[in-house]
């Protein structure tokens, strides 16, 4: 039996949380005896993600579904094209041929992974977060306020996986040699499900990185009383390739679109460093940090809770620091 | 139209959960219970689709045990028309639920089945996904408006990273709802006293014909590594300074 890894892309990029479920699934493979990882990509006119998925090391097979109906990835077309794959009966061993079907649990991956589960009969694992054994697995409840370490007594195991909570590597900039480069299977067509249709996608234009992978995150609040001053944590944002967030709170009062919003009900991130900018620390928001490798809070609140769990914290008007950190940032590089 | 609306019992959102001392669960003794959040988006958009004269009626469903009546009674008074309570008393999966839900549609033919993305217990965001797999619906996730379009369609806008997406489903369909879709009214007391006698219908997993068969086991549940709060820095140069020759992370 093997693993197989469903690719997270838009068409034209692999997305890096990918590569982090690649490494969840290696540490099933450690654990068990299915060695062999397929990644399967589908989607329409991908081949320059085919191209970036052959620079992955560790892989045995790259599946194909290049085909029209998955220009825009619909869960009643995607989950009966996975089902099959894993109802395929190994040949020789006369077993299913997945142990495991694993994607990382972005919207995309949350939306066709239990349709799934329950087509094959199984439970499916939300987002974990470590890998104990080839049945065991960590996930965190209750947004991240306790974590549940759970066992599948399925043979299947569909899991999700929290990309943030595993590395990201095993990708070499360049196409492995001819020779190390695995086979690439293309899957014949299916018919369209003819039970929904794509009209239209509204994606928020930005050259920096996507929040979930960045490596510095800088985040504002209500703190940031209105949307033009968010400029100043996009200034600051450049100087540190940073992704920008926003609390809750800042969502709600419309300063920024909502899929900037980070916490419980947002995205969770874990970057290497985290700025919380005019972010008072309620709660839900602070569960969707506490991965972050370095805090910083800045609030001229000194009660804030978010200082309660900043490595450093700094009380003052967020608009007379905003730009001297900016300045001090720029005079170093 | 008839809307089925699928409604979970969670501990109150506003309550702080602790992690039992032997690591086998959550403390939910003597702890307020809720409709899960998610849920009760998902009734205030029935009730409103019925206000606006798109749907007929709206249908509440739990799975739980007897106490469960209390949420669907605050389901009722949100404007819902009558409800049916699968009691049991034991930790029902989502897998399980989606079955106990698909035998409810076979029942009611709903022409559209609300509920919340997740429950915020579990977190597990699946049941609807599951519900639309085994009855064959498409599903719409996530959903932040909702619009019935001819010829019986529904047109779903959905909030996924990165954006908005929207699709058209056919009818009947499965929507999961997210956080900005509405925000549920709060009962009147006319309508808490209405409620009271609305129909709530019991039933149980043995009479739907399902029986239960979990496949996960939680071996257990233990509190989250916790942050402590590091130091105060005086002003910017000495946050930069730190940040690089301590922190390394700049």
């Amino acid at each position: 039996m093997a693993i197989l890894i469903v690719a997270e892309h838009d068409n034209h990029t692999l997305q890096a949380a990918t590569l982090s479920v690649l490494t969840a699934a290696s540490e099933i493979a450690m654990h068990s005896c299915d060695t062999d990882l397929h990644l399967l990509i589908i989607g329409y006119e991908c081949q320059s993600v085919i191209a970036m998925a052959q620079g992955i090391t560790g892989l045995s097979k790259i599946l194909v579904s290049d085909h029209q109906i998955h220009q825009y990835p619909l869960a009643e077309n995607i989950a009966p094209l996975i089902v099959s794959l894993v109802q395929e009966q190994d040949q020789t061993q006369a077993q299913y041929q997945y142990s495991h079907i694993l994607t990382s649990a972005g919207t995309t991956g949350k939306d066709y992974q239990p349709r799934v589960a329950a087509l094959l009969d199984v439970a499916q694992i939300s987002d974990i977060i470590s890998v104990e054994s080839a049945d065991t697995f960590k996930r965190p409840i209750y947004a991240g306020k306790a974590i549940a370490m759970v066992k599948s007594s399925d043979i299947i195991k569909v899991i999700t996986v929290r990309s943030s909570a595993f590395t990201a590597e095993r990708l070499t900039a360049e196409p492995l040699a001819i020779e190390d480069q695995v086979s690439v299977v293309e899957l014949a067509a299916q018919a369209d499900s003819g039970k929904s249709a794509f009209i239209k996608a509204e994606l928020t234009q930005s050259s920096r990185p996507e929040l979930t992978t960045a490596k510095v995150v800088i985040s504002g609040g209500r703190g940031m009383q209105n949307a033009d001053n968010f400029e100043l944590l996009y200034t600051l944002a450049d100087q540190l390739n940073a992704a920008v967030g926003a609390s809750r709170a800042a969502v709600d009062a419309g300063f920024v679109a909502n899929d900037l919003q980070v916490g419980q009900t947002g995205k969770i991130v874990a970057p290497d460093l985290y700025i919380a900018v005019g972010i008072s620390g309620a709660i839900q928001h602070i569960a969707g940090i506490t991965g972050s490798k370095v805090i910083v809070a800045i609030n001229n609140d000194p009660d804030a809770p978010i200082f309660d769990v900043a490595d450093y914290g700094l009380v003052a008007d967020l608009f007379d620091v905003l730009p001297e950190l900016t300045a001090a940032l720029k005079a170093k590089s | 139209m008839k809307i089925l609306v699928a409604v979970k019992r969670v501990v109150d959102h506003k309550v702080n959960v602790r992690v039992k001392a032997d690591e086998t669960g959550i403390e939910t003794a003597n702890v307020k219970m809720a409709i899960n959040p998610f849920c009760e988006i998902a009734i205030e958009q029935a009730v409103r689709f019925k206000e606006q004269g798109s749907a007929d009626e709206v249908v509440l469903v739990c799975i739980g045990p007897k106490e469960a009546d209390v949420q669907l009674r605050a389901g009722l008074a949100l404007g819902a028309d009558r409800a049916i309570l699968i009691r049991t008393d034991d930790d029902v999966q989502s897998l399980d639920v989606a079955k106990l839900l698909h035998k409810v549609v076979q029942e009611e033919l709903p022409d559209l089945v609300l509920l919340g993305k997740q429950a915020i217990d579990t977190d597990n965001n699946q049941t609807g996904q599951m519900l639309a797999a085994l009855t064959g619906m498409p599903q719409g996730t996530f959903a932040s408006d909702i619009v019935f379009i001819v010829p019986n369609k529904v047109k779903v806008t959905r909030e996924i990273d990165g954006g908005l997406v929207t699709l058209a489903l056919n009818l009947p369909a499965v929507i999961t709802v997210d956080l900005r879709l509405n925000t549920p009214r709060y009962a009147s007391l006319p309508n808490i006293m209405k409620a009271k006698r609305k129909v709530i219908t019991m039933t149980s997993p043995d009479s739907l014909g399902v029986s239960l068969s979990p496949r996960l086991t939680m071996l257990k549940v233990e509190a989250p590594p916790v942050r402590q709060a590091g130091v105060k820095v005086a002003d910017v140069a000495e946050l930069v300074d730190k940040l690089q020759q301590q922190a390394k992370v700049i």
